[in-house]
C-alpha cells in the first residue's frame, strides 16, 4: 500500500480543476497552469527515483486486495513514461502562452490541457485493464476538446472524423475487456499475467490479443490503421498538434508494449512474428507519406507514423536489449517529436504558410530557429551524439541478436528516408531564396524557442548521458520481459 | 438466452457498421451510439445471464450473478454518453460552419490550398 503512486494523477486534477474557476482572471490562470506543471515534473522525478531505488510501489484502491480492487502500479516504465509526458506537457504550455490568444484561454484551454495530463499519467499508472479504458477515456475526452480547439473548418472536419474513429475503438475495446474476462476471469494484469497461462485457451486467446491490437494499433496508428493521423494531427494548433504527437500515440504504443510482454506473451511465434511485420509496414507507409508530403504539417505527422514503427519493431523482436531500445527510443521520441511539432508551429508562424513549395530563406532572417530545427531533425533520425541514436542502437543490436535480418534492414533504410524527409523541410523552408518579402513582417519567434530548446537540451542529455540513463530503461525492460517483480508486489501485498 | 442476446448483439453491430458508413453526421452519431449499445450488451451477456442470489459472501446461495460485468457497463454508459453529446454538438458546429450535414462536402475546403 502506498500512496504515493496516485500523485502524479491527482496534482494535475487539482490543478485542471482549479483553473477552471480562474477562467476570468488571465495572469492566475497562467501562474496557477506554471505552478501546477512544474510541481507535477518535480513530483513525477522524485516518484521514479522512488521505484528506481525501493522497487515497484503498488496502490491498492480503496483497499480491497489486489485481483478484487483497482491497483495503481508505478513500475520503472510508468513512472519514466510519467516523467517524459510531464516534461513535454510543461513546454507544450510555455509555448502555448505565446501561441493560444486571450480568446481561446477562455474557453479553458488550460485546464483540458491538465485533463489531458491527468488521462496520459493515469493510463501509464495503472495495474487493471478496464482502468486503462477509463483513463484512455478522460485522455480522449480532453483530446476531442483540444483538437476543435478554435473550430476552424479544417478542424471541425478532421474532429468528427478523429472522434468516431476512436468512439469505434472505444466499443472494441469495451468487448475485448468482455471476452477476457469470460475467457480468464480476471482483469487486474499480474493477475492476467498468471491466469492467461493456465487458462490453455490458445486459440480463443489469440483472438482476444488481436482484438486488443486493433484497439491499441488505432490508438497508436500502426499499419493499417493510421490513415486518420496525418489529417487530425496537422489540423489543431502546433502547441495542441505536439501534445498530441508526443503523448497519445505514445499511450497506445505503452499499452501494447505492456499488454503483448506481461499477458499475451504465451505463443509469440504467432503474436510477435505479426508485429514484426506490421512494424516494419508501418515504416515503409509512414516514411512513403512524409517524402511525399509538402506540407509542414503533415510531414512532421507521418513521421510520427513511421517512428512507431521502430517501437513496435522492438516489441515484436521480443528480447530484452530491443525491448529496451523500444522504450528508450519511445522516451527519446515523445520529447523530440513534440519538439519537432513546436519548431513546425515557429516556422509556419514565421513563414505564414504550411507549403514548402511557398516558403523559402527562413535562415536569414531567423537563424536560431533554424539551427534548432536542424538539431531537432538530426536527432529525430538518431545521428550520434543525440538521443536517436541510442534508442536505434539497441532496436538494431536487439534484431540482429534474434535474427531478424530482414526488419533491420528495411529500419536502417528508413531512417535514410526520415532524414531525408525532414531535410526536405530545412532545404526548402530555410535555405534558398526568400520566397516573398513579407515573411520578414510575418509573425515573430518570440518565447516560441525556448521550451523547444528545453526540449532539445533533455535530448541532447538523454543521448550523451545514456550511462547514466540506460540502467533505468533496462530495468524498466527487465520487469517487462520477467514480470515475477510486477505480479509479486502487486498480489502479494 | 445467451444465444438471442448474441443475436441481438450481432444485429446491433450490423446495424451500427451500416450507419456509420453513411454519409449523414447524424446518422453517424446513432451508429456511434448503437454500437456502443451492442458492446454493452455483448459485456453483459460474457458474464453469464444466471438469476440467483445477489454476490454477497456468505448467503449460501448455489448460483451468484456477478456484479463486475455490470460495474463496467456502468462506467462505460457514462462516457458514451458524454462522448454522444460532445459528438452531437460538434454535429451541429459543423454544420453551422461548413454548411452541410454531408461527409463527402467536407472535403476540398478552401484553407486546405
Amino acid at each position: 500500500m502506498n500512496n504515493l503512486v496516485i500523485w502524479p494523477i491527482i496534482i494535475p486534477l487539482l490543478t485542471g480543476i482549479s483553473l477552471i474557476f480562474l477562467q476570468k482572471n488571465r495572469v492566475a490562470q497562467k501562474s496557477v497552469a506554471v505552478m501546477g506543471s512544474l510541481i507535477s515534473l518535480f513530483y513525477a522525478l522524485f516518484l521514479a527515483y522512488q521505484v528506481k531505488t525501493g522497487g515497484i510501489l503498488v496502490l491498492q484502491a480503496s483497499a480491497w486486495q489486489a485481483p478484487f480492487g483497482i491497483s495503481l502500479v508505478a513500475d520503472v516504465l510508468a513512472t519514466l513514461l510519467v516523467v517524459t509526458a510531464n516534461v513535454v506537457a510543461t513546454a507544450c504550455l510555455y509555448y502555448s502562452f505565446k501561441v493560444i490568444d486571450r480568446k481561446q484561454e477562455q474557453f479553458y484551454y488550460y485546464p483540458f490541457l491538465f485533463f489531458l495530463l491527468t488521462g496520459v499519467s493515469g493510463a501509464f499508472l495503472t495495474g487493471d485493464i478496464f482502468n486503462l479504458f477509463v483513463f484512455f477515456e478522460v485522455m480522449l475526452m480532453s483530446s476531442y476538446a483540444l483538437i476543435v480547439f478554435g473550430g476552424t473548418k479544417p478542424q471541425l472536419r478532421e474532429s468528427v472524423k478523429y472522434i468516431a474513429i476512436n468512439v469505434l475503438s472505444s466499443a472494441l475495446f469495451v468487448m475485448a475487456v468482455g471476452y477476457l474476462y469470460s475467457v480468464v476471469g480476471t482483469l487486474n494484469m499480474a493477475d492476467l499475467a498468471v491466469k492467461i497461462k493456465e487458462a490453455n485457451q490458445v486459440g480463443l486467446l489469440n483472438t482476444v490479443a488481436m482484438l486488443f491490437f486493433i484497439v491499441f494499433a488505432l490508438k497508436a496508428a500502426l499499419f493499417p490503421l493510421f490513415f486518420w493521423l496525418p489529417g487530425s494531427y496537422s489540423a489543431p494548433p502546433a502547441p495542441i498538434a505536439a501534445l498530441f504527437g508526443g503523448l497519445l500515440t505514445k499511450v497506445g504504443i505503452y499499452s501494447l508494449i505492456r499488454v503483448f510482454t506481461m499477458i499475451f506473451a504465451y505463443n509469440t511465434g504467432y503474436t510477435h512474428t505479426f508485429l514484426i511485420w506490421v512494424a516494419g509496414l508501418t515504416m515503409v507507409f509512414g516514411v512513403i507519406g512524409a517524402v511525399a508530403s509538402m506540407d509542414v504539417r503533415k510531414i512532421l505527422a507521418y513521421n510520427i507514423v513511421s517512428a512507431v514503427g521502430f517501437m513496435i519493431m522492438g516489441l515484436g523482436v521480443f528480447t530484452t536489449v530491443s525491448i529496451a531500445g523500444a522504450i528508450y527510443y519511445m522516451i527519446h521520441d515523445m520529447i523530440i517529436k513534440a519538439a519537432l511539432f513546436l519548431l513546425g508551429g515557429a516556422v509556419i508562424t514565421v513563414a505564414g504558410t504550411a507549403n514548402l513549395n511557398k516558403m523559402g530563406g527562413l535562415i536569414k532572417n531567423h537563424p536560431t530557429l533554424g539551427w534548432l530545427f536542424f538539431t531537432a531533425a538530426v536527432a529525430l533520425v538518431g545521428i550520434p551524439p543525440l538521443s536517436g541514436f541510442t534508442g536505434k542502437l539497441l532496436l538494431i543490436q536487439g534484431a540482429l541478436g534474434a535474427g531478424q535480418y530482414w526488419i533491420t534492414g528495411i529500419s536502417l533504410t528508413v531512417s535514410l528516408l526520415i532524414l531525408f524527409s525532414v531535410m526536405k523541410i530545412f532545404l526548402y523552408g530555410f535555405w534558398g531564396e526568400a520566397k516573398t518579402s513579407l515573411q520578414v513582417k510575418q509573425g515573430s519567434t518570440k518565447g516560441l524557442l525556448w521550451p523547444t530548446a528545453l526540449l532539445i537540451a533533455i535530448s541532447l542529455f538523454l543521448g550523451l548521458g545514456t550511462e547514466f540513463f540506460y540502467p533505468y530503461v533496462e530495468t524498466a525492460a527487465q520487469q517487462l520481459t520477467d514480470p515475477s517483480d510486477y505480479i509479486n508486489s502487486v498480489l502479494k501485498e | 438466452m445467451e444465444l438471442l442476446i448474441s443475436l441481438l448483439v450481432g444485429f446491433l453491430f450490423a446495424s451500427a457498421v451500416y450507419l456509420m458508413l453513411s454519409r449523414n453526421i447524424l446518422r453517424i452519431i446513432v451508429g456511434t451510439g448503437l454500437i456502443s449499445h451492442a458492446a454493452h450488451l455483448l459485456l453483459m451477456t460474457m458474464g453469464g445471464l444466471k438469476r440467483g442470489a445477489t454476490p454477497f459472501l456468505g448467503q449460501g446461495a448455489t448460483a451468484y450473478t456477478d456484479p463486475l460485468p455490470h460495474a463496467l457497463i456502468l462506467t462505460s454508459i457514462v462516457i458514451g454518453f458524454g462522448v454522444t453529446a460532445f459528438l452531437l454538438v460538434l454535429a451541429y458546429r459543423a454544420y453551422n460552419e461548413l454548411g452541410s450535414a454531408d461527409i463527402n462536402d467536407y472535403r476540398g475546403l478552401a484553407e486546405d490550398e
